[in-house]
């Protein structure tokens, strides 16, 4: 520590070099965490899969539904728990842009299989004995300001291309950090009588998610699974909940590939202008570092001042960067609902925190050598 | 005190001391077979001609160099064989410099200038603080601990120059030509403050110079020329 202002005065010698290299610096960070927030809110639900659940689709399309017959088959299957299905809604509520996912559920079902949704046991009976009944995540409730006792409209332009009226009767909350509470739930029996009056969709569900006994036997139920609807007129693709959420996000492409490639481009440019003002400032005190060499520094503290100058450069602009990107992570979906769980996972920051450190080391370590091997009579002569 | 010194043995001792520089295949002799001794509490004044060595032979005797041949001893220390990190270390201890463009840190103050030697030390906060704060009031800088050199004139830079030099309490201070970058007045200063620490403090000092007013403040003057010296009579 004391040598702190040994290092702070170098960076304060050339105030606005100093201050660009760490705008720099903070943007390339600022960049990074916005990165992984997107990386998040695109395959962060893989984390967050149960290890214990399957979904079932359309071997076709998971935009092909499959019979709701299908779950008293698949209840029979050796080593199912359980099983749950969900119909894609796509309402809107008065704008596109609130977009959020609305699903028809059978309450009781749903919410065995998704034990980290939390409703209130109230919330529970009401939604039970509520035909019109949904409960809505928190952070869409927050978002939209929904309350319970609210009567919400929503459009759906899939169903009936027709508004459909439901009743708030619940707002859940996550088991876990990053669970996704920006979803609606409703009632099947509700939905399947509607629909039934609009003559469309009859009999059909969107997915199914299986509950396993054993999570080690996951393949071979969805290998069961699978073989007990081969050669009807819907098959299915039975795969784990998380390789499902991947697969969905990688109809955009490999995303964690992606986000690598961008933010290896943009360190690798922060690697040559830091590494480069660095240079320049050694370069340009040469007689002050051998005065410092004179007066008794030895080779290790010069090289420790310089790595400490450049590390302080990295860590501070880095720190202000990741906290930006938290900060503004930290108002949840900027997108109004594509990316649920988008947020700032606390292990992207320690990942950020450490390139930060070890951009500072790899940017100082060649000044830091240079000043190292200096000779002090010859560096005296360039003061 | 080495035991050398105990029985009246010189300082600083150099013998057969000899420095070769390369430049290409070409050979320079810049010293060659040197002897020179000097006594604890003496003011040494080395002048000579530009390129005559003079810094070359400051430079060794400060351990910022090793000589090609001889031997250099300082309080009784053979430290020609000494690593470079063994030398940091020695120079810490027993060596203050003053230089000619009296190459303080512009981002610092006077004070923290002044400090920057006693960081090498174990010596606490405070203890650094009264420490420098004596250093600056013996060249009379007490009132300006907390300016930076830039706003200082050349006289009070090589001033509180001299204040790091002395703040450790070196065995010996190097002076390389402390006036020559100072004006009449500015150089009187500097020299009755070196003369002071001499004279009462028992300083021990080697000062290059060009300037025969600066020498003749010394109380011995040795001249090198062409690698070889000559002394005056003493004073």
């Amino acid at each position: 520590m004391k040598f702190a202002h040994l290092i702070w005065g170098n960076l304060k010698r050339k105030k606005l070099r100093t201050a660009l290299t760490l705008l720099t610096i903070l943007v390339a960070f600022v960049l990074f965490g916005l990165l992984c927030a997107i990386k998040q809110g695109l395959i962060g639900g893989v984390e967050l899969a149960g290890a214990d659940r399957l979904i079932v689709r359309h071997k076709v399309s998971i935009i092909q539904l499959l019979p709701v017959s299908y779950k008293a088959r698949m209840e029979k299957i050796p080593g199912v728990a359980g099983v749950a299905h969900q119909t894609w809604f796509g309402g809107v509520y008065q704008d596109p842009k609130n977009f959020f996912m609305q699903c028809p559920v059978v309450p009781e079902e749903f919410m065995a299989i998704f034990p980290e949704f939390l409703l209130p046991p109230a919330q529970m009976k009401a939604w039970l004995h509520t035909r019109t009944g949904a409960i809505v995540g928190r952070k869409t409730a927050e978002r939209l300001k929904f309350k319970v006792g609210d009567k919400v409209p929503i459009l759906s332009p899939i169903w009936g291309r027709r508004t459909w009226e439901f009743d708030i009767v619940g707002i859940f909350d996550g088991q876990k950090k990053g669970t996704d509470t920006t979803a609606m739930f409703f009632r099947y029996d509700y939905f399947d009588e509607v629909r039934n009056s609009l003559n469309w969709g009859k009999g059909l569900v969107g997915w199914y998610t299986i509950r396993v006994k054993n999570p080690a036997e996951a393949s071979e139920v969805a290998k069961r699974v699978d073989g007990e609807f081969e050669n009807s007129p819907a098959e299915t693709k039975t795969e784990p909940e998380g390789a499902f959420i991947q697969g969905w996000a990688n109809q955009i492409g490999n995303i964690t590939l992606i986000v690598a490639a961008i933010l290896a481009a943009v360190f690798f440019t922060i690697l040559l202008v830091t590494g480069s003002t660095m240079s320049q400032a050694v370069r340009e005190r040469i007689g002050e570092l051998g005065v410092l060499k004179a007066i008794g520094f030895t080779n290790g503290q010069l090289l420790a001042l310089v790595l400490a100058e450049s590390c302080l450069l990295t860590v501070v602009g880095g720190g202000l960067g990741l906290a930006a990107a938290w900060l503004f992570a930290s108002h949840g979906d900027p997108t109004g609902g594509l990316l649920p769980l988008f947020h700032l996972p606390t292990v992207d920051l320690l990942i950020g925190a450490g390139i930060s450190i070890a951009l500072g080391v790899i940017t100082g370590v060649l000044p830091a050598v240079q000043a190292m091997r200096l000779r002090v009579a010859d560096a005296l002569r360039r003061m | 005190m080495s035991e050398n010194q105990a029985n009246g043995g010189p300082l600083v001792r150099l013998d057969g001391v000899e420095k070769v520089f390369h430049r290409g295949t070409e050979e320079i002799r810049v010293l060659s077979e040197l002897h020179l001794e000097v006594a604890e509490g003496e003011f040494l004044a080395l002048m000579g001609p530009s390129g005559s060595g003079k810094s070359t032979l400051l430079n060794l005797i400060g351990g910022l160099d090793h000589p090609t041949k001889g031997t250099v001893t300082i309080a009784g220390e053979r430290i020609d064989r000494m690593s470079d990190r063994a030398l940091s270390g020695w120079r810490a201890r027993h060596i203050g410099f003053v230089f000619q463009l009296y190459n303080l840190m512009p981002t610092l103050s006077a004070e923290r200038n002044v400090e920057l030697p006693l960081l090498l030390t174990h010596l606490g906060k405070a203890e650094r603080r009264q420490h420098v704060a004596t250093a600056l009031a013996m060249v009379g800088l007490a009132h300006r601990a907390k300016y930076f050199p830039r706003t200082l004139s050349g006289g009070e830079q090589q001033r509180v120059g001299i204040a790091r030099g002395i703040v450790t309490d070196p065995t010996l201070l190097l002076c390389d030509e402390p006036t020559g970058d100072l004006d009449r007045k500015a150089g009187d200063e500097v020299l009755n403050l070196l003369q002071a620490l001499n004279r009462e403090q028992g300083k021990t000092i080697i000062m290059v110079t060009h300037d025969p007013h600066a020498s003749a403040r010394a109380s011995r003057t040795v001249h090198l020329d062409k690698g070889q010296l000559g002394d005056e009579p003493a004073k």
